[in-house]
């Protein structure tokens, strides 16, 4: 019989997941020389007007897995996760400094368009935002505005097998989007990402307004949908990202003398690795509960 | 089973908050009151009244100075032709400021404040005084005359304001997130706001654009200073005299013969009703469209 440290049971109790799980998990990531690195950051930071609200960020995100960002509030988890599409653009006192390197290519490059780059990286957002169109025109908004109107149909089905909702809604594409539960709702807004074909999906707390059993869909769907696309999901409950996620990033909070807070970087590394044996004192008081 | 022993108070009839709500309610029905009755007064009063001499000849007859074969075609459809230039002028250039206001208006920016603290003081300008402004720079300046396109241009100037105002209203009533989602599938700023932004705003927009359109149709003081106080007994055109019907119903209750005070009144509900089927037209559209997000 095997002791396990403290820390470790306490994790198996409070996620369900279990070790062996996780690190069979592990054992199937493809080793550090073979992963291929799709956005590369260092030293980010970003600033709403003078203050930092995310400061010296430096990571890669792989291929094909899926990056949790998880820490307390206000720690810039979701700010961080807006650099990657730009978002940050739409917010007139946002300055990012710093690089973001997608596929190699400065993301912030003097020529590089904001619009270009959101047809390549999609994201859903913390509430389920359908438009208030029909199930199908919601769907078909982003290839029609990308001019991919060639067999619109197929495509639109296509979304929506993806994002499991097809079976749901093949009856009704032209009822109101609005009319879908919230759960629903938010498996529409994931395939209308995927009907544009984008390289990653960017998830912002995806599942916090929803209930455990539409949970339980998304996080399904997400290790389905990271065999064709790279997911980076921000999340405040570290149980789902002990579920989901290849790679855990950890973020906390500084607070200067004047009593403003920023957001750090304390730790990123594989999920096991993370949950089961942190590097830092702040993350596994953190994973374990101790805090936040 | 035993009575509780706990005192509840229930039964002891209404305490002396309720008697506190039902005469705040009844100071609210009051107010209701006073405009209902005085509103109904008026109407049962004109409908009295003007009830002779609302027939075919008051729609179809040029005013004549013989009451009984008087009517007000010229200015009814003067009315209409005013009507659909103020339409086709205001909705595009209303629509067109609010979308800058909201959507590419740099707030910080202290023209852009200039800007709307500017036409939130505009919308408070008496409507004489846009009279004043048409006759001195439309009429006399421009040298446009006293036509009805003047008048459809005075009329203009007076209610953008208001419709810039409903317009930025419905504009801004459309939550961000629709615009961050449309914004997140990679399209531009235009395409987020001509395929989602408007959209889900046309109902907003054609509410407070028709309450705006009512209003002015009513309007009297800047058409009668620009000279739409005349004697028109032929149909108008845009480059020509004209006389809209609160103009008409004006100048008939001038005139001392009671018989045209008569067909005045009779004139009173032909504008009420065009005026009672556009308020009917927006209460129509906003219910129809209203948007639930």
């Amino acid at each position: 019989m095997v002791t396990v440290p403290e820390a470790e049971t306490e994790f198996v109790k409070i996620t369900g997941v279990r070790n062996d799980a996780l690190a069979e998990r592990e054992r199937r990531l493809p080793p550090p020389a073979e992963r291929e690195v799709v956005f590369g950051v260092s030293g980010l930071t970003v600033r709403y007007g003078d203050h930092p609200a995310l400061a010296g960020v430096d990571l890669d995100i792989y291929k094909n897995f899926v990056t949790a960002f998880i820490g307390p509030s206000g720690c810039g988890k979701s700010t961080f996760i807006r650099c990657f599409n730009r978002m940050n653009d739409l917010i007139p006192s946002a300055v990012v400094e710093g690089s973001v390197q997608y596929h190699g290519e400065d993301l912030y490059g003097a020529t590089v368009d904001p619009v270009e780059v959101r047809k390549r990286i999609g994201m859903v957002f913390q509430k389920p935002n359908p438009f208030p169109k029909s199930i199908y025109d919601n769907v078909a908004f982003g290839p029609r505005v990308l001019g991919m109107t060639d067999s619109l149909d197929e495509r639109v089905e296509r979304a929506l097998n993806q994002a499991a909702l097809w079976d749901e809604v093949s009856g009704r594409l032209k009822e109101s989007a609005l009319s879908l539960s919230g759960g629903q709702q938010q498996r529409l807004c994931i395939a209308r990402c995927l009907a544009v074909e984008p390289d990653v999906l960017l998830m912002d707390e995806p599942a916090s307004a929803l209930d455990p059993i539409s949970t339980t869909r998304i996080e399904d769907l997400m290790h389905e949908l990271k065999r064709d696309y790279t997911i980076v999901i921000v999340t405040h409950n570290m149980q789902q990202a002990a579920r989901v996620a290849d790679m855990t990033a950890f973020f906390s909070v500084k607070v200067s003398e004047d009593g403003r807070r920023t957001g750090v970087l304390v730790e990123y590394d594989s999920t096991p690795k993370i949950f089961t044996n942190p590097g830092d004192k702040r993350t596994e008081d953190y994973v374990t509960g101790r805090f936040g | 089973m035993s009575a509780p022993a706990v005192a509840t108070g229930l039964g002891e009839g209404p305490t002396r908050g309720r008697w506190r709500g039902h005469l705040f309610r009844g100071l609210l029905l009051l107010s209701l009151a006073v405009g209902f009755i005085t509103l109904g007064t008026l109407l049962v009063d004109v409908v009295q009244r003007g009830f002779a001499y609302l027939d075919g000849v008051l729609l179809t007859s040029p005013p004549s100075s013989n009451p009984e074969i008087a009517g007000a075609r010229p200015a009814i459809l003067a009315t209409i032709y005013l009507g659909v230039l103020l339409i086709a002028f205001t909705v595009p250039i209303g629509v067109g400021t609010a979308i800058y206001l909201e959507e590419y208006a740099d707030k910080t920016r202290w023209y852009n404040r200039a800007l709307e603290l500017n036409i939130q003081n505009l919308a408070a300008v008496p409507s004489i005084v846009y009279g004043i402004l048409g006759l001195a720079f439309l009429v006399r300046g421009l040298g446009l005359g006293r036509v009805l396109l003047a008048g459809a241009l005075i009329l203009t100037l007076l209610v953008l304001p208001t419709i810039i105002i409903a317009a930025r209203e419905a504009i801004r009533a459309v939550p961000d997130s629709i615009r961050q989602g449309a914004y997140a599938l990679g399209a531009t700023q235009w395409q987020v706001i001509s395929r989602q932004v408007l959209p889900a705003a046309v109902p907003g927009i054609a509410t407070g654009s028709i309450l705006s359109l009512s209003r002015a149709l009513g309007e009297t003081a800047p058409l009668l200073l620009i000279g739409a106080l005349q004697y028109i007994a032929f149909d108008p055109t845009i480059l020509g005299a004209f006389t809209a019907l609160p103009v008409q119903i004006f100048i008939w209750t001038k005139l001392p013969n009671d018989e045209f005070k008569t067909l005045a009144a009779a004139a009173i509900i032909v504008l009420l009703g065009i005026l009672l089927t556009l308020n009917a037209l927006a209460i129509f559209l906003r219910n129809r469209y209203q948007k639930k997000w």
